[in-house]
């Protein structure tokens, strides 16, 4: 384990005023986002993100985060205002290795390991997999990716801008070696959408 | 993990204060509080547990007492400043004003004010252990042995 440094509370954003309610909310949001893909679900009620993350994947962190998760951050959040502030609320632990981590927050999509990388779950335990929160600039305006799987009816479409085009060949080579596979849930600014490892992704142009 | 973060003297001597005081003291004392600043919350108070350790005698090998409730909140003055409260008990109300004296202790304009809740505190609490102390020492009771001499024979 790394050792910690005491935290400075002086830079520290505040987190939920009501964690109860809040996190309850945004969980419900979440749930809706994974069990519906390529919905698109609204976070704005959060309170302000700290630096370098945005508003939903903020009022994520708050809410799944604990004592008990590992979370791995890409280069860009560690060891920043962001780390700081994630292990003040949520008091999780940080791992370098993307292969333990029950949560990633991935913000430079460009950067981000191959989603093989991270815990795929295991045959008796697929829920203990890795969950990825993949923040992009905007949830419109990059390749269509057209969806279609369980909680879909017929087909659904998708265009987070600034993935990288190898990203979807990782969520596709994710998606053949289910039940094993990472979840991602997408998110800009105050919005959210999921991409469960269930879903068939098919790209415009393949 | 054990590097035990640094919390300066003074402030964990108000820290200690502030935790093992009475809630309605506490509240009372904010109560008369003239201008109270404002402040907003960083971490809302919430109910926790912690174990309490201890070492026999104060220097053998720490054992786990037992687990005892506490109530922690953070906030931060408008003026800048940052103060947490850790308190016993479960009362919410106890842990945030705990968290804004700390933050104005810290804040050297506020902080006459907030000696002016931490010190009766303190006072309170030592008449509150010397009288338990007197009340003990009252019930004290000094074994001695008899020295059993034989009579002349």
């Amino acid at each position: 384990m790394n050792a910690y440094s005491p935290l400075d509370l002086a830079e520290i954003a505040p987190g939920f005023a009501d964690p109860t309610r809040d996190s309850q909310a945004v969980f419900r949001r979440v749930m809706d986002a994974v069990a519906r893909p390529g919905t698109i679900h609204d976070l704005s009620f959060a309170p302000p993100p700290p630096p370098g993350l945005g508003r939903a994947a903020a009022a994520m962190a708050l809410t799944l985060f604990d004592f008990e998760t590992r979370v791995w951050l890409d280069g860009e959040l560690r060891g920043g205002a962001a780390a700081d502030w994630l292990r003040f609320h949520c008091a999780c632990p940080l791992t370098d290795a993307p292969g333990e981590a029950a949560f990633a927050i991935v913000v430079d999509a460009a950067d981000c390991p191959p989603l093989s990388s991270f815990h795929p779950g295991d045959a008796k335990y697929p829920d203990r997999s890795t969950t990825l929160i993949v923040q992009v600039p905007a949830l419109v305006g990059g390749r269509c990716a057209t969806l279609e799987g369980p909680g879909i009816k017929e087909r659904s479409a998708i265009a987070p801008a600034g993935l990288p085009a190898s990203f979807w060949e990782h969520v596709q080579a994710n998606h053949a070696r289910f039940q094993f596979g990472v979840d991602v849930i997408f998110a800009a600014g105050d919005l959210i959408a999921g991409l469960p490892r269930s879903t068939r992704v098919t790209i415009k142009g393949d | 993990m054990s590097a035990t973060p640094v919390v300066e003297q003074p402030r964990r001597r108000w820290l200690s204060i502030l935790a093992k005081a009475a809630p309605a003291e506490v509240a009372a004392a904010w109560d008369r509080l003239e201008r109270p600043p404002a402040y907003r919350m960083l971490r809302a108070p919430e109910i926790g547990m912690v174990m309490v350790r201890g070492r026999m005698g104060g220097t053998a090998d720490a054992f786990n007492v037992g687990e005892m409730t506490v109530t922690r909140a953070a906030v931060r003055l408008d003026s800048g400043a940052t103060g947490v409260g850790y308190v016993a008990g479960r009362d919410r109300r106890h842990a945030e004003i705990a968290a804004v004296i700390d933050a104005m202790m810290q804040s050297p304009e506020l902080r006459p004010a907030a000696e002016g809740i931490v010190n009766p505190l303190e006072t309170a609490q030592r008449q509150r252990r010397d009288t338990g102390a007197r009340k003990a020492a009252a019930t004290k009771v000094d074994f001695f042995t008899m020295v059993r001499t034989r009579g002349p024979a």
